[in-house]
């Protein structure tokens, strides 16, 4: 059991190189569905023993919400959009990639520092820790509104990890509280995409750091 | 040790004759290059003779200096450092008097023998140097030997300057290593080597920074190398080659021995040696790619080789703190069998740059091309000495970095930190490594390959005999000390035991002694190999005659020599992948009709750490400095107020 | 010291390496619908081309005859340090990896010489672009080296590899299997098999090897020829031997057992070349950036045991 989830672990990190290197929006989402699939089946297999009926229903419905809802609303607000295919980086491959792999020796080193209960499964705390920074290299690295949703999801899976380490099985009221938080966000962000789109014709927030009226030229009205 | 004295005063003696007869450039030529090679063959009998047997003797005179003392000490150390000295230079005097001969009559060519045998007498000096006045002494002639001789011709602007920044690259070394031993002979009476204390912990530091920066801007790590890729291309290639080859490597020998001064030895000395000498492969090699002239390529692949040394003696430091023997062993052998190495092929490398100019005239990669015809003798010279320089078996560059790389393995094995400075070097090693190989193939090529691309490169003659003499002689010993691995390691053996400790030394035999024989083994079996390879395409053939015919153009009706890749194409891929580092400028056409007219496109790597680092750094100063400008006004009378202000100043003080 | 087994060993190498290239070639017609090249056409083509007489260009001078003798010389000494089935051969020692490294590098040097020595666009096309791949395979490679000799303990390939069998996969399994990957696409591009150079293509613009060896002919072409083949053995039996499940005692099994998996290994490659299409040329050396990612992750995960 133990080196299945080790190799979630290692799968998760994968997710996390990929997610920082991907050039189509597409497969950004289907990526961190996946992500949050397999984060979603980690209780399972870290505990000892089989585990209980609460954490099965548990775990199914997070898979659900993450593997089949979450995506759905993104491509569906990515279409409204009308948003180019492309992920549009700021920072180039090799830049990328590298940022990542020093991420994951620096939460090494700070997963050996945190005052934390000894893991059952080693690599938890750094897994966690390289999932978080990987969700703010993309929310800050990418120029798209979506791709700050799809960063917010993950840094949600690295906290959902991180809480592993600390709980094998997680109190409901604490997931409960996760999951309407991140319900929330998705649902009110893919709302507000929307409507941006439909204000300015795009979801560029490069362009949208500029303010209206200066654009125009006139100052107050 | 007489026999070491012996050949200083043949040196100096030689100089004296070569700078009487100025007037008959070719008796002042035999007077040079006589007395060089004949102190060269002095002095690498007392030096062998250390090695081989672990000896050390010294040797002092009263000399009325104070602080000073005259007395010479030499160990197995300082004789595994005179030993490609005495190689170099007798080869380089050789030489020099095919290469100079062009220049009789338009140049001092007694003032220029002068100051090479001057240049090799201070380098013994440095090397066999028991007082740090004595060092101190030998290190400015050294510094002022080699100006003038960076100077030969100095009636190009871009000599002139690169003459100056190493002057004064060489000042504010010199300064910093007074200030180093100042600290470390603080109490005694004669700043004798033997004499000095291991000092406390903060001063050993502020001792280690000294010597690091002082001896680095000597060696050349970045970024305190602007001065080398300037001077050493300046200067005629013999001295280049002895520059290149042994100068730089008193930088690495000074702070071996500062290092024995300053025990017991901190962590992060290693790890700064370690991520310097890091730094500087990687960027060497990057740089190296980036260049347009042959020399310039020698100079960056020089800084790149100086770096894998200092990165090996981080290792080794490392290693000895930690506690691991056979790590540091095997790291400082292989420091300092790289210091050999890379005198044997880069000086074989700036003679065959020396050939390519003396006899083509440019030493510019796009304007060359086809010498391998022209010049058929220098041409497998050449490209052996960068198969050395890329360390490809069965030559000598491979055994000295086999060694780190052995020593970094066997590290992998045990705690952190040891097993990340193994990783880090190994890897700093293999990525250089193959930058190197590509900036070798490159230069290789565009000089040697393909169509001339010039008339000048067409018209090519091969080299004096003398040259081809030195360059064969250089050739060879590559091979054999890449063939011979298992018979260095006894004088290295004792080479690292004088310098660093028996422990290191035991540690580095017994774990480097089997596979060193099968790496031997292996290039020999790779030479049958060849020759076995060979014979068999001469069977193949038989009796059959190769037909001829122009190369595979895909049809196109005519084909010209500048369509064949030349240098700077060879390298765009990497060099625009590294660009941010790079910073080439580049002036790129703007191409906007459709029958476009005539457009030019130029790329030129700049030197990145002189024009971003130390021009701004410069105005900065000097600013600063304009604004005290207002003391100096000229005027006489201030002057003396100034003189009055000052004594009736000291006065009241005293009171 | 036993010579008969490793001798036998060395000249089953030298006489089964074609046959692998042979394989590969019938998997891509088998995926295209083709019957595709007979298994032994290398072996036919080399007989070929050794009875051939060669042209040489004008421009051309010993360079370009030497190159392919080192190359193919450089490859049949790296066999000699080649473990077999988990067995050493000739020349094993530590450190020994190294060794082979910089004996494959000799290799490409010689070759980049060659192509450069014919002063033609296309060949210093070629050259320029393996150059610039080997700076970045080198590191991934040394990298992953580097992670197995942590994870087994030992600098010597043969040692490295006896000691690889089923148990230290149950308990290392992620690193393993990253460092597996690493190597897979390691042999991909130094193979220069899809998607990093297509062995088929015609188009200079688009080759990498193959234009390198565009003036090659006869005799010299054939060394050429082999020492790929030689090279497609040399990468494709470090990926066998990492795979291996078992060292049983005997050698005649374990000796079989190996030559079966280098032809799955062999399969495994013609597979991935009929399914994914060629990059492109800047794509590349982010292809290697990628196996240096997973051998620095095998590297963190091993140190961090």
């Amino acid at each position: 059991m133990h080196t299945f989830a080790e190799l979630i672990i290692v799968l998760v990190i994968l997710l996390d190189l990929a997610l920082a290197v991907t050039g189509a929006l597409s497969t950004c989402i289907r990526l961190v569905a996946l992500q949050g699939v397999v984060a979603g089946l980690l209780p399972l297999l870290a505990g000892a023993g089989a585990p209980h009926t609460r954490a099965v229903l548990f775990a199914v419905v997070i898979i659900t919400l993450k593997g089949a809802v979450f995506p759905r609303l993104l491509m569906r607000a990515r279409d409204k959009s009308g948003a180019r295919k492309d992920v549009e980086p700021l920072i180039s491959y090799p830049a990328s990639i590298l940022l990542c792999l020093g991420a994951f020796i620096a939460s090494s080193w700070l997963g050996s520092r945190l005052p934390l209960p000894q893991a059952e499964v080693a690599w938890i705390v750094p897994a966690s820790l390289a999932t978080i920074f990987t969700g703010f290299l993309l929310i800050t690295t990418r120029s798209k509104a979506i791709t700050q949703v799809l960063g917010y999801l993950v840094i949600e899976n690295g906290i959902y990890i991180f809480g592993l380490a600390l709980f094998v099985e997680q109190p409901m009221m604490v997931e409960l509280a996760i999951l309407l938080d991140v319900f929330v966000a998705v649902f009110v962000m893919g709302i507000a995409i929307f409507h941006i789109s439909r204000e300015f014709d795009h979801i560029d927030t490069a362009e949208l750091s500029e303010l209206n009226d200066w654009r125009r030229g006139e100052y107050g009205k | 040790m007489p026999l070491v004295l012996l050949s200083l005063l043949i040196l100096l003696l030689s100089a004296a004759l070569a700078l009487c007869l100025g007037g008959k450039p070719a008796r002042a030529q035999d007077a040079g290059a006589y007395g060089a090679a004949a102190a060269s063959l002095a002095g690498l009998v007392p030096a062998l003779n250390a090695l081989l047997t672990g000896s050390s003797e010294t040797l002092s005179f009263p000399w009325p200096v104070p602080l000073g003392s005259f007395s010479f000490s030499l160990d197995p150390l300082a004789a595994f450092f005179l030993v490609p000295l005495f190689i170099l230079t007798g080869l380089s005097a050789v030489y020099g008097v095919d290469y100079l001969k062009s220049y009789a009559g338009k140049k001092p060519l007694g003032l220029s023998w002068a100051a090479f045998n001057i240049l090799t007498a201070a380098m013994v000096l440095v090397f066999t140097a028991g007082n740090a006045v004595l060092f101190m002494l030998g290190w400015e002639l050294m510094a002022a030997a080699s100006f003038l001789l960076v100077l030969f011709e100095h009636e190009k602007p871009q000599v002139r300057r690169a003459a100056f920044i190493y002057l004064t690259a060489g000042g504010a070394g010199a300064l910093m290593l007074m200030a180093a031993f100042c600290l470390l002979g603080a109490g005694s009476a004669a700043l004798d080597f033997s004499s000095f204390l291991s000092p406390s912990r903060g001063a050993a530091s502020a001792v280690f920074i000294l010597a690091l920066c002082g001896f680095g801007l000597k060696a050349g790590f970045i970024p305190l190398h602007v001065w080398l890729p300037e001077a050493h291309p300046a200067a005629p290639s013999q001295v280049s080659a002895v520059m290149s080859g042994i100068m730089i490597k008193t930088g690495i020998y000074g702070l071996i021995r500062v290092l024995g001064f300053i025990k017991p030895w901190e962590e992060w000395w290693g790890w700064t040696l370690l991520i310097i000498g890091a730094v500087s492969c990687l960027l060497g090699a990057l740089f190296a790619l980036a260049q347009h002239e042959l020399k310039r390529v020698l100079a960056y692949s020089s800084i790149e080789n100086i770096g894998i040394i200092l990165m090996a003696l981080g290792l080794g430091v490392v290693g000895v703190v930690c506690g691991a023997d056979t790590l540091a062993g095997l790291a400082f052998a292989g420091a300092l069998l790289h210091v050999v190495n890379h005198a044997l092929f880069k000086g074989l490398l700036f003679m065959g740059a020396g050939s390519v100019l003396h006899s083509a005239g440019t030493a510019e990669l796009e304007a060359l091309g086809g010498l391998a015809k022209r010049m058929p003798r220098t041409a497998p010279l050449f490209l052996a000495g960068s198969a050395a320089a890329c360390a490809l078996p069965p030559f000598n560059g491979f055994a000295g970095e086999f060694l780190v790389y052995l020593g970094a393995f066997r590290s992998l094995n045990s705690a952190g930190s040891i097993a990340l400075a193994g990783v880090v070097s190994g890897l700093a090693l293999a990525s250089a490594g193959a930058l190197a190989a590509a900036a070798f193939t490159r230069a290789g090529g565009a000089v040697f390959l393909g169509e001339p691309r010039t008339a000048r490169a067409a018209s090519a003659h091969e080299a004096g005999p003398l040259m081809i003499f030195s360059m064969r002689a250089l050739a060879l010993l590559c091979l054999l000390a890449g063939l011979a691995g298992p018979f260095l390691l006894l004088p290295l053996g004792t080479a690292v035991a004088s310098g660093f400790g028996l422990k290191a030394a035991l540690g580095a035999a017994e774990a480097a002694a089997v596979p060193l024989i099968y790496v031997s083994a292996g290039g020999l079996v790779l030479l049958a190999m060849i020759a076995l390879a060979a014979a068999k395409r001469r069977a193949f053939l038989g009796a059959k005659i190769p037909s001829e015919g122009p190369t595979w153009d895909c049809g196109y009706a005519v084909p010209t020599s500048r369509m064949q890749y030349g240098a700077s194409s060879f390298s765009q891929p990497l060099t625009d992948f590294f660009q941010p580092i790079l910073r080439k400028l580049g002036q790129y056409p703007v191409i906007s009709e459709y029958f476009p007219g005539k457009a030019s496109f130029s790329a030129e790597a700049q030197a990145v750490f002189y024009n971003s680092v130390y021009l701004p750094a410069g105005a900065r100063i000097r600013d600063l400095a304009y604004r005290f400008s207002w003391i100096q006004h000229g005027r006489l009378q201030i002057y003396i107020m100034y003189i009055v202000v000052t004594l009736m100043g000291l006065l009241l003080w005293k009171l | 010291m036993e010579i008969i087994k490793p001798l036998l060993q060395y000249l089953a190498v030298m006489l089964l390496a074609p046959l692998l290239l042979g394989v590969i070639n019938r998997v891509k017609a088998l995926f295209a619908g083709r019957c595709g090249q007979p298994l032994l056409q290398l072996y036919f083509e080399l007989y070929k081309l050794f009875m051939k007489t060669p042209v040489y260009s004008r421009t051309t001078t010993w360079v370009f005859k030497a190159g392919p003798v080192i190359g193919v010389s450089a490859m049949v000494t790296a066999l000699a340090i080649l473990p077999f089935a988990g067995r050493p051969s000739f020349l094993a020692f530590d450190g020994d990896f190294i060794f082979l490294i910089y004996l494959l590098g000799l290799a490409r040097f010689a070759t980049v010489l060659a192509a450069l020595d014919t002063g033609s666009a296309f060949e210093g096309m070629g050259a320029s672009r393996e150059m610039q791949f080997a700076v970045f395979a080198e590191p991934a490679f040394f990298l992953g080296l580097a992670a197995l000799a942590r994870v087994t303990g030992h600098s010597s390939l043969a040692a490295m590899f006896g000691v690889l069998t089923g148990d230290l996969w149950r308990t290392a399994a992620p690193v393993l299997a990253l460092l597996t990957a690493s190597f897979f696409i390691v042999l991909l591009a130094e193979n220069s098999r899809v998607p990093a150079d297509d062995p088929n293509t015609h188009l200079e613009l688009t080759m990498i090897h193959e234009v390198m060896v565009l003036d090659h002919s006869g005799p010299e072409l054939a060394y050429i020829l082999y020492g790929a083949a030689l090279k497609f053995w040399l990468f494709g039996s470090l990926i066998a031997c990492m795979v291996l499940p078992r060292h049983s005692g005997s050698w005649a099994l374990d000796s079989g057992l190996f030559i079966l998996v280098m032809f799955a290994v062999a399969a495994a490659v013609g597979v991935v070349e009929s399914v994914i299409a060629r990059l492109r040329l800047i794509k590349v050396p982010y292809l290697l950036i990628t196996a240096f990612a997973f051998s620095a992750l095998a590297m963190i995960f091993q140190m961090g045991r």
